[in-house]
């Protein structure tokens, strides 16, 4: 079958793909394969820069009374940590991760809009390092990622010299990705609506693929909200608008109602592609098919449908309603309930499963623990006397990173191990993988678990250093030194994505025994993704095509021939 | 449907939101700001109706554009697309003067609150029929040259687009127009 197509040898690695060879087919390249490896690689990068700064903090909190780091320099250090990793490093490698596999995975050549895919990463590339530009201004940002007014006002951005830009490059940096960010969603549930195998139907479509449809629905009506906070603020800080200033009568509070209508939905959009991913990993780890598969879509309707209205709960200190109390209270919540239908789901999935804990299936488990972890606390923090005593301390910190780093983070990683030899043509080590597998476990939470106690102890977040008061010293110490770790970690990982590039085991095909239609073309894929796209009779297509191999009598369903031609 | 169709959906639903914001920040203001003065004293409320009137109109002259694009008429098609564009320059150049009114009374971004959320919810209102009517205009540009032929998914979703923005007025005209009134 098509043998006058495969005349030639097919590249093994994606270093040998002759369309990808030159500099120019990345700079100018519309492939969605090539645009998702740009934003993984650029994200890995600021995911670099971030980590970097978290040894540092981590490092300066070592001791108490510490004075290593003066505490302007800390403020910068923990607003660019947290921008970074919100904006620069998680969402663009779930993006990377969404360009690259939705077309893949229900059968297409490519996204809806190639070309608005391109615009949409070189936004994200040049806001990032718009916001980076800000450490060249004299003044970069020391508000927290969160940026409450009035510590962007201008009063706020001067030093001895003159008037700081930082925030103001931060503002047109955001603005920029944001404005990627929104095309991206657009993209996206075009390409799952317009794109899919010829015989391919919604119920039909893989789980990632679901949640980042789900996904791109939140980014397209959560991002204007940020968008509508930043050109206020944007306005106070050029025109002189008082949208901010109490002083004429502006409240702070609206800019914390704006950016936490866009913040929470933000968290969800930074999990749910990783529940996506898990969703993948697992059953083929465990030779099962997803159990539950209309819930989880269900739940991921309803964890979106549910974020728009749960807002408030990050400003339960500032004083409210008792019935706005209840009703934000509640609908926290509740969005529990989805959630714990999603783990519960992944859990039924690997039940008498035949389990192979190969790296990326360890980073799934160990990521539903930590995430269920990451989840109880918020479900604490829900409590309205919890929060307002627990608020702005460690204990916010612990969660938060229970749930973005024991989770997102840990999904990626099952996803880097599960769908590097798709992207790459090659297998990550699986010994390296599980040194790193183990020293982030341990790391991760030695650093993070105990930091919970640190908030119960009374320990503020965003703060340069701390008295030396009963327990503080020997918490501190002990996480700091976990985070080194959990760097040493990383560092593996970054180690292992190059040596195995280059020296890695040649991948298959289909490595893992995989289902879904990613797994039907070569490794790498070539530019057009498929030769043939096989037929879709339910969600595990490739499964299907084995079975009626098997059986000689029944002839095997027709393909389809992919847009080669 | 229709790929561009959808995606310019999606992305008047995002607009949506951007403007829901904006309005809130208007009625969160007014509402909760006594000290802001008057601003009946300053905004010329029939005349705005005037050039509300004229946006309105504008999106039945699009849709009559629509109509004629489909079915392959040309010379109606353009002449109401340029009616559109006419209406909508209308508008422009009524909030135009309008904003040179105000600023001549002193009523500037800086000054209040009500010049603060008024110019920046009515200013990005304006910024999207500008935008509009480049639409329109390369519209009108493209079709002048490669001639009509039947249904046009640019002409349906620019139309999409003014519409849109048709209706978020008919929400600002109320809130910012009326509601001083009382």
């Amino acid at each position: 079958m098509n043998s006058e197509i495969n005349t030639s040898k097919k590249p093994e690695s994606i270093l040998e793909v002759r369309e990808y060879k030159s500099l120019l087919s990345w700079l100018s390249s519309v492939d969605h394969k090539q645009l998702g490896i740009m934003y993984i690689a650029t994200s890995l990068m600021f995911f670099l820069a971030g980590v970097s700064m978290a040894m540092i903090m981590r490092t300066q909190l070592i001791k108490p009374n510490h004075h290593w780091l003066s505490p302007e320099t800390y403020n910068q250090i923990f607003t660019m940590h947290g921008t970074t990793m919100v904006f620069l490093a998680v969402m663009p490698m779930l993006t990377g991760f969404m360009v690259y596999f939705t077309p893949l995975m229900i059968g297409a050549r490519d996204v809806s809009f190639p070309r608005m895919n391109a615009l949409s990463y070189w936004l994200y590339l040049m806001g990032g390092l718009l916001i980076y530009f800000s450490f060249f201004t004299g003044d970069t940002l020391h508000m927290g990622w969160s940026a409450y007014a009035p510590l962007t006002s201008v009063n706020y951005s001067m030093n001895k010299y003159m008037i700081g830009t930082g925030v103001d490059y931060w503002i047109v940096g955001l603005l920029l990705t944001g404005a990627g960010t929104i095309m991206t969603a657009i993209n996206i549930v075009v390409t799952v609506a317009d794109l899919r195998a010829p015989d391919m139907k919604l119920t039909q479509i893989p789980l990632f693929v679901w949640m980042s449809s789900i996904n791109a629905l939140l980014m397209l009506l959560a991002l204007p909200a940020l968008n509508a906070a930043l050109v206020m603020l944007f306005l106070d800080r050029q025109l002189n608008a008082l949208f901010f200033n109490p002083a004429a009568g502006g409240t702070p509070l609206l800019w914390e109602h704006a950016f936490w209508f866009f913040g929470h939905p933000e968290v969800y959009i930074l999990i749910l592609p990783g529940f996506g991913i898990v969703s993948e990993v697992i059953p083929v780890f465990s030779r099962k098919p997803i159990f539950g598969y209309a819930f989880m879509a269900v739940a991921t309707v309803a964890i979106a449908f549910l974020s728009f209205g749960v807002w408030s709960h990050h400003m339960f200190a500032t004083g409210m309603n008792f019935t706005i109390y209840y009703v934000f209270a509640l609908s926290s919540m509740l969005i529990a309930v989805p959630t714990g239908i999603k783990i519960f789901n992944w859990i039924a999935t690997m039940w008498g499963g035949s389990i192979s804990f190969d790296t990326a299936m360890l980073f799934s488990v160990a990521f539903i623990i930590q995430f269920t972890i990451g989840g109880l606390s918020g479900v604490a923090f829900a409590t309205v006397p919890i929060d307002w005593t627990l608020t702005h301390s460690y204990f916010v910190v612990a969660h938060f990173h229970y749930t973005l780093l024991g989770g997102t983070i840990f999904t990626v990683m099952a996803g880097f191990y599960y769908w590097y030899p798709k992207i790459t043509g090659r297998m990550l080590s699986e010994k390296l993988g599980k040194i790193q597998f183990w020293l982030m476990v341990f790391g991760f939470n030695g650093t993070f678990f105990i930091l919970h106690f640190a908030g119960l102890a009374g320990m503020p977040r965003r703060v340069f250093t701390y008295p030396d008061l009963p327990h503080l010293a020997t918490i501190n110490l002990i996480s700091s030194l976990f985070a080194y770790v959990l760097g040493l970690g990383i560092l593996v990982f970054f180690a292992n994505l190059v040596v195995s590039l280059f020296k890695g085991k040649p991948a298959e095909d289909n490595p893992w025994g995989g289902w879904t239609l990613e797994w039907a073309t070569s490794s790498p894929p070539p530019p057009h993704n498929f030769d043939r796209i096989p037929p879709v009779r339910s969600i595990r297509p490739l499964w299907d095509l084995e079975q009626s191999k098997k059986q000689p009598g029944v002839a095997a369903p027709p393909s389809h021939r992919g847009d080669s031609a | 449907m229709n790929k561009i169709r959808l995606a310019m959906l999606l992305f008047v639903a995002s607009e949506a939101v951007f403007f829901i914001l904006l309005i809130v920040a208007y009625v969160v203001y007014h509402a909760t700001s006594p000290s802001a003065a008057d601003p009946s004293r300053y905004l010329d409320i029939p005349r705005t109706a005037g050039f509300t009137a004229c946006l309105i109109i504008s999106s039945f002259t699009m849709r009559r554009a629509g109509i004629h694009f489909r079915t392959g008429r040309r010379r109606p098609a353009l002449a109401w697309l340029l009616a559109t564009m006419a209406l909508g320059t209308a508008f422009l150049t009524g909030q135009g003067s309008e904003y040179v009114s105000l600023i001549k009374q002193n009523v500037t971004i800086s000054r209040d609150l009500f010049g603060t959320t008024f110019f920046t919810l009515t200013g990005f209102h304006g910024l999207h029929v500008f935008i509009g009517l480049i639409m329109l205009g390369t519209l009108f540009g493209l079709q002048l040259k490669r001639g009509v032929t039947g249904r046009s998914e640019a002409v349906e979703s620019v139309s999409i687009y003014w519409h849109f923005v048709d209706a978020v007025w008919l929400i600002i005209f109320p809130v910012v127009y009326l509601w001083v009134l009382r």
